[in-house]
Order: C-alpha cells, then structure tokens, then sequence
C-alpha cells in the first residue's frame, strides 16, 4: 500500500472511529442529565436507574472516546508533519480551549460517575450538566478547527510562508459557524436515535416497559427536534459551499460542466472520465436553487477547475446521497414521534411502531460517517484549502501501510469489546430492576 | 508572553509524571503483587484512582497541545522520528485506559476479567517505558534531521542504552510513586506491609535505574556526570532528592500519608527539575548540534500570545474544579 494512501487511509478510520464516541460523549450527558431531573422533580426510582444504568454504558463510551482522542493529536503529527508544522500555531487557538473543555469535562464526569450519595442531589445533578455542556463545547471547537483546513484564514501567505498570523481570526473561519450547527445537530440526531432505537428494541421484546418507554421518550424528544433542523442547517451548509468551496460542491452534485439553471442530480453512477452522470434523476433548476436560492443562477462545475485540483467524485456524490437520503428517513420518523405524542399515543405502543425505530438504529450514525466522507474527501487533493496539498504534508517515514494494518486490528478489537460490553449491559439491566427503584447489590457497589 | 507558556508547558509535564505516573504505577505494583493479595490491589487501586484517572491523563493532552500550538518544530521533529515509539506508547495508552475502565464495567464478571488485567498491567508498564525512552531520545543526542537510511532517522534515536535506561528509570519512578501513595490508602494488615515492602522495593529500583542512567551516559559518550559537577545547583536538586528518599526510607512506616505522599512528590518533581533546569532550554538536542530549543523553535507573533491567554484562562476554570476533585474523593478513606 502506498504511504499517502496508507496515511489518508489512518486518518480516516481513526476519525471515523472517534466521532461514534465524541457524538455519545456529547450527547449522552444531556439525556442522563434530564431524567436525573425527572427523578430529583418526581422522586420516581425508575428515573434514577435509567440514570444510572445510562452512565455505565457512557462510562465504557467515554473511555474509549478519551483514547482514540489522545491518539488523534498524536496522529496529526505522527502523520502529517508537514501540515502541523505550520497549521499548529494557526488553528491551535481551538484546540488549547479544546484542552480546557476536555479537562472540565473529564473533572466532572469523575463527579458524575462517583458521586452518587456523596453529594447533594442537586449538585450532583449540575455535574452531569457540566460534562454536557463541556463536551458540547470541545466538539465544536475543534469542528471550528476543520473549518479552517477548509476555509483557511487568518494569516497572509506569501512565497510559501505563513506570515502575520491570527489565531483568533482562525477560529471564527467563513465555515466554523455552518459545521459546527450541523455537527452539533448531527450529534443528537445520531444520539437520540440509537439510544432510541435500543429501547424501542428491548420494548419490542417485552422487558421492564416503563424503564424503556421512558427512554425511548428522552432520546427521541431530542433525537427528533434535532433531526427536523438538521435538513434546514445542512442546506446553509451547502449554500455555505456554493460559495468557498465550490469544486467540493460539483462534486457533491456530480456536477461537472458550469451551467445557469442547474439541475439537481439524485442517484445515479457518475463517470469521472466521460464527465457525466449516468441513471440518474434530474430536476431542472433545482441545483441553482438550492446552491443559491435563485433556479436560473449559474453553479459552478467541475471543469471550471484543472483536473488535478478534483476532488474524487464518486466517493463524494454517493456520501452525499447517503447522508441526505437518511437525513430524509429520520425527519419523517421525527415527525411521526411528534404526530403520535399529539394525537396517537396508542402507536407508540404497536410493533410496527417500535419495529420502525428499533430498524433506524444506526441510521444516524451512518449518515455522520457520510457527511464526513462529504466534507473531507471533498476538501481533496487540498489539507488546507488552495493552500497545502495532501501529499506534500504527509510524513517522510516509510511503511505506514503497517501502522494502518496495526490501527485497524486494534480499532476493530476495541469496538468488538465496547459492542460486547454493550449487550451485557443492556441484558443486566431489566433482570436487576425490580421496581424496587435500587439495581442489584452489585451494582450498587460498583457505583459507591 | 512566551515564559508563561514554558512554565505551563513544564507544569503539565510534571503533573503527568506524578499523576499519571501513579496511575501507570499502580499497574506495575499490581503486576508485581503476589497473585493471593492481588484482588486486593486491585480494589484498593479502583477506589483510589477510578474518579481521577481521566483527569490526570489530560495533562498529556495539554503538552501535545502546548507542542504543536507553540512549538511546533518540536513537535513535527517528535513525531518524525520518534514515531515508532509514539505509536508504541500510544497503543499501551489504548490498552490501560479501556482495560481499565472496561474490567469494572462488564456488567458479567468472568474470564474476561483475566484478559483486562493482563492487557492493563503489561500496558502500565509498557506506557511509561516508551515514555521515558521518548524523554532520553529527546537529549541522547541521537535524532538526526538529515539522516538518509532508515535506521538512523527512525531507529537509533530512541533504540540506544541511554533512552532505555531513562525508560527504566521511569517505570520505576512511576511504581515508587504509586505504592507510597497506595500505603496511605489502606490499614489492611495483609496489604499495608506488601505495600510498604513494595514503596521500599521502588525506592531501591529508583536509586539502581538512576545509577543506570548514569552508567549508559558514560557509554553512549554523554557528559552527564561531568555536566553535573560543574552545575552545583543540579547537582544539588539532585543530593537533595537523595537525602528526601533516604528520609522516605525510614520515616514511611510511622510517617503519616500525607508526608509521605508529600516526600515522594517532592523526590520525583526534584529529579525532573534538575533535569529540565540541567538541559533549558534545550528540548531537542541533535547530532548535528543545531538544538531545538523553547526560544528557537517558539511560533513567533500571536499564537503564543493567544495560547498563554488561553492556558491562563483555562486554568482558572481547571485548577480549582480539580483541587475540588482530589479533595472531594481523597476524603474518605478506604478498608
Ligand atoms: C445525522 C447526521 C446528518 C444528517 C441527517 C445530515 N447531515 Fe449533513 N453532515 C453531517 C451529518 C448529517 C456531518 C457528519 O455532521 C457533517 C460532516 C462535517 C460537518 O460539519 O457536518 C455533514 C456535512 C454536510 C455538508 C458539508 C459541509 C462542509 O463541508 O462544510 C453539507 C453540504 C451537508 N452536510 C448537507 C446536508 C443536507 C442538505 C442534509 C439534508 C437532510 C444533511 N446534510 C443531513
Ligand atoms: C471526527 C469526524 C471526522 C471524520 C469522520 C473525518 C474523516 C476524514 C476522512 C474520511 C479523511 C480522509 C480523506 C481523504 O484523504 O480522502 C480525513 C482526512 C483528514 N482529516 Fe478529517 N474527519 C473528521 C474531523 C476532522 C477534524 C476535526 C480534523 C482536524 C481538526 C480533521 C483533520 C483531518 C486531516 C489532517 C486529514 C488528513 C489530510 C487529508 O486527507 O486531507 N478531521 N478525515
Ligand atoms: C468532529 C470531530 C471531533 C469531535 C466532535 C470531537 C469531540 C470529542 C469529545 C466530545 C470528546 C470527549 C470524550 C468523549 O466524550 O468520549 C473527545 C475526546 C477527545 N478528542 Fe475529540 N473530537 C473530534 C475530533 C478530534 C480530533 C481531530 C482530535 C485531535 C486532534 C480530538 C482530540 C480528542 C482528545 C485528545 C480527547 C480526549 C479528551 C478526554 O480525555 O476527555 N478529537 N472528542
């Protein structure tokens, strides 16, 4: 395997990994945070085991999400030297507030996860927010972060050099703002539905129904108010890109000649070197639109750009596909939760119903893995924007391919373990409730 | 602007060694305890360390940061050639922190447990081993930036006896500071004498590893010891260090635990400074004699600015939420 394709490839699996952990580590806080509310309000003990038995499975996330993280600001420059070398001061500013949020966080989860009965409830309560709320914090800074590689600012380049830098302008890049909302939403679409989806499943199969009816409620309350925005936020992310990053977008679209009045491809097989785009269904005029709110405006297309500058374009359609088809199916489930909390509460109780969401489980997930694909393999052949090319930043040691292989035997063990642990956790939790409102001595103990 | 920022940068080093140095510690006491007392350690080690682990693991985080933001010709330098053992550390990271977490956690408690404790104590020693391997690469003197074969750039500045004996060094130091800490955790009358048999056992390794250090600077021609006679204020630290631990020696049996906690942080902090204060403000030190140093390789104009700013800031928020930390669960002493 080649170093660059190797490297890339490293990259790509360890952020592919660590984002199923931050988006839990982001959201997760949230959910437990409102039923520990619940049962502080309304003293019901169902409450305090959903509490509980949520953090332990946030517990084995979290640790996992800390590790691939540490790994991450080894890997940027154990793989790309040359990018950090210059990229480090520059896009740091996120990053070193990053640290700060990472640390509050992980100082309060301590107070979250052993304070059960040493402190007052509502402190106690308050620490659990504050891992929230710091997570939430360092995942859109260091989003902010990514923004900059792909709308580089705040320094002048000339000759090759990285002059009169400006951290602060850095941080608030063209794109912080639209990737960070859509990150962020994204975290509790994809959140809310997993959990969701788990819950609906243990309904479907008839175990201890009011602990999971009231979780399925939380994760989708949130899961569902997010998935209705996400679609509004991802289309001022595209009009975002219509404007810095308009190679990315053509090959989001497939859209390889500039036109006026674009149409909007949805499916089909590009063909990168007949230029077009096969099978596909087009409507007339709606790419212009969407891109720039007018159906006669020009969309800028690929062949406006030399063709080493094209980011691959098969991957970057069918991830973009993919992302909004979902981006679709979880609105319309968002929506159907909200119409039968309104006027149907018998179906939340049907299996098709649960059946229905217990299916959408990964969805969410899948469509972050998409939108990333989009985001990143779109920014191709670039690391920052028009400034530095992927190849000329990654690392001058040989046989990276082996560090790959090596990555991805442990990655794969890790989330084999985490799936592992996962299911026991899961299974423990009816049999020890008994609606006694305390969960089995044991894990009493491991909780004090 | 610039000094805050190596203070800063100095103080998460310290703090990973004796925090996270406990941490990797209690690995390699449980390790190193006789199979019978061995649940017992390891309770003992959960309850002392499970809330505060995450937390002291954070300081690495904020030197890599501190690194890349402000200087970022070390850090690049670092990963290039040090690559092998940063990814080997890397992974001993992975292992410890999941095992960790992992063997508490499974909700069934069976053979899987065996696994956990195997990969967390061999990855508690392999973790500060590489550690300290990448602290002696840095000042061996061995990285050379314009190598052309394989071996020299990636291989040979961190595979000499001088990293390797500054690696041993560290294990031991990190065993010493968790088993003096473990003593002052428990009163139970099988554990507290393997405890203290143990503090007395690191503080031997220690004084051994550190006649090592010295011996394979000898070898590998790095005036080490010649450096030190004509610096009285390292050699000093250094005495002094000694005299604490021969104090240690006697004083931790009837010694209450926060003197002796106290004793061991100032013996291990006193090496590390006499270290930095011996090589400031060199980093890097390379064959060709061109160092990178804290002055010469500092990103120049903001980004310095910016960062002290934001680890000033930062650690208004972080040092007292901490300190509130290590209070609140060092309070209640465990049986
Ligand atoms: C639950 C996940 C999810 C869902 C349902 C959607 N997205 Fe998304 N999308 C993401 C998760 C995501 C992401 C993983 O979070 C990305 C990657 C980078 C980013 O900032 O967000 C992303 C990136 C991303 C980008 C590229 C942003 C950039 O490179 O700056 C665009 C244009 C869209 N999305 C557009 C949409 C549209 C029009 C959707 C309509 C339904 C949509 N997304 C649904
Ligand atoms: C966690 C969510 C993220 C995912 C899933 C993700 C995904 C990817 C993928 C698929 C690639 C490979 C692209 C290719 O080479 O074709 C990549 C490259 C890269 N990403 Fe991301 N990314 C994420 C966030 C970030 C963030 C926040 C940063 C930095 C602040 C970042 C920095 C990089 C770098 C440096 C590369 C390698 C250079 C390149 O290929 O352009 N990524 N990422
Ligand atoms: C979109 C991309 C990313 C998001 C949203 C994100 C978010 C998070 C979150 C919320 C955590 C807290 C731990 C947890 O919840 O499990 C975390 C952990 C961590 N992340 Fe990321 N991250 C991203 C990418 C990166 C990148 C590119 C780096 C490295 C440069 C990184 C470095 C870290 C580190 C060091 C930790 C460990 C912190 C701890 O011990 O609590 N992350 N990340």
């Amino acid at each position: 395997m080649e170093d660059l394709f190797a490297a890339r490839s490293q990259m790509a699996l360890s952020l592919g990994f660590h984002i199923i952990f931050a988006c839990i580590g982001m959201v997760m806080p949230f959910f437990m945070a409102t039923s520990h509310y619940q049962y502080l309000k309304t003293g019901n003990p169902l409450y305090k085991d959903l509490t509980k038995a949520w953090s332990k499975g946030v517990a084995i996330f979290f640790v996992t999400g800390a590790v691939s993280g540490t790994m991450l600001s080894f890997e940027l420059g154990l793989l790309w030297p040359k990018f950090m070398l210059h990229a480090g001061p520059i896009f740091g500013m996120p990053f070193s507030l990053e640290g700060t949020a990472f640390f509050i966080e992980a100082i309060a989860l301590g107070f979250f996860l052993y304070g059960w009965g040493k402190f007052k409830p509502w402190f106690h309560w308050f620490t659990g927010v504050v891992v929230g709320i710091s997570g939430l914090a360092s995942g859109i800074l260091v989003v902010a972060a990514n923004g900059w590689m792909n709308s580089p600012t705040g320094f002048d380049f000339v000759n090759g050099e990285y002059l009169n830098i400006d951290p602060i302008q850095a941080l608030f890049n063209d794109a912080w703002f639209s990737q960070s909302l859509h990150m962020t939403l994204a975290a509790f679409t994809a959140t809310g539905f997993a959990v969701a989806g788990i819950h609906a499943y243990m309904m479907l199969k008839e175990k201890n129904i009011e602990f999971h009816r009231k979780a399925f409620r939380i994760a989708l309350v949130f899961g569902g108010i997010a998935a209705l925005l996400q679609p509004i936020s991802g289309d001022i992310s595209a009009k975002d890109i219509a404007v810095r990053q308009p190679a990315k977008l053509a090959a989001m679209e497939a859209h390889f000649e500039t036109e006026k009045g674009a149409s909007l491809i949805i499916g089909g097989i590009p063909d990168e070197e007949a230029k077009e785009v096969n099978y596909a269904l087009k409507i007339p005029g709606a790419l212009s639109f969407l891109a720039h709110g007018d159906f006669e405006s020009e969309v800028i297309g690929l062949d406006q750009f030399p063709e080493e500058n094209h980011p691959p374009v098969l991957v970057t359609h069918f991830a973009f596909q993919i992302m909004v088809g979902l981006g679709m199916v979880l609105m319309g489930l968002g929506l159907l939760f909200f119409f039968s909390n309104w006027k149907k509460k018998e179906w939340m109780k049907k299996d098709w119903f649960l059946r229905l969401f217990a299916l959408a489980t990964p969805l969410g997930f899948i469509a972050v893995e998409a939108g990333w694909t989009v985001t990143e393999v779109g920014r191709q052949p670039w690391i920052i924007y028009e400034i530095l090319r992927t190849e000329d930043a990654v690392s001058p040691i040989p046989g990276i391919a082996y560090s790959f292989y090596l990555f991805t035997a442990i990655y794969v063990s890790l989330a084999l373990v985490v799936t592992f642990l996962l299911i026991r956790q899961i299974k423990a939790v009816p049999s020890s409730l008994k609606g006694s409102g305390e969960m089995s001595s044991k894990s009493v103990i491991s909780n004090s | 602007m610039l000094y805050v920022v190596i203070v800063f940068l100095g103080l998460s080093i310290l703090l990973y060694i004796l925090m996270g140095g406990a941490d990797f510690g209690a690995g390699i006491v449980e390790m190193t305890s006789p199979a019978k007392i061995r649940d017992q350690v390891r309770r003992i080690t959960y309850q002392t360390i499970g809330p505060i682990w995450e937390a002291n693991h954070m300081w690495l985080i904020i030197t890599i940061v501190i690194l890349f933001v402000g200087f970022p010709a070390i850090y690049t330098m670092l990963s290039v050639h040090l690559h092998i053992p940063l990814v080997l550390m890397l992974i001993g990271i992975i292992g410890r922190g999941t095992a960790f977490v992992f063997r508490h956690y499974d909700a069934v408690k069976d053979d899987m447990q065996r696994i956990y404790n195997l990969v967390f104590t061999y990855s508690s020693f392999v973790t500060p081993l590489f550690l300290g391997l990448i602290f002696g690469a840095t000042v061996s003197g061995n990285i050379n930036p314009n190598a052309v074969n394989f071996y020299d750039s990636f291989i040979h500045p961190w595979f000499n006896f001088f990293s390797l004996s500054i690696g041993v060094f560290t294990v031991a130091i990190c065993g010493f500071l968790a088993a003096v800490y473990l003593v002052g955790e428990t009163e139970e009358f099988t554990l507290k004498p393997f405890l203290l048999k143990r503090s007395r056992m690191f503080m031997v390794a220690i004084v051994l590893a550190g006649g090592l250090v010295f011996l394979a600077a000898e070898v590998e021609g790095i005036a080490l010891v010649s450096l030190l006679v004509q610096e009285p204020l390292t050699l000093s630290i250094l005495l002094l260090a000694t005299l604490a631990l021969v104090f240690l020696w006697f004083q931790i049996e009837k010694g209450n635990r926060k003197s002796s906690r106290a004793l061991s942080g100032f013996i291990v902090s006193a090496i590390l400074i006499a270290f930095g204060y011996h090589y400031f403000p060199d980093i890097i030190i390379t064959q060709s004699g061109e160092n990178l140093s804290v002055f010469n390789s500092a990103a120049v104009g903001k980004p310095i600015e910016t960062l002290a700013w934001a680890l000033l800031i930062g650690s208004l928020f972080i040092l007292p939420s901490l300190f509130y930390l290590l209070f609140s669960f060092q309070r209640s002493k465990v049986m």
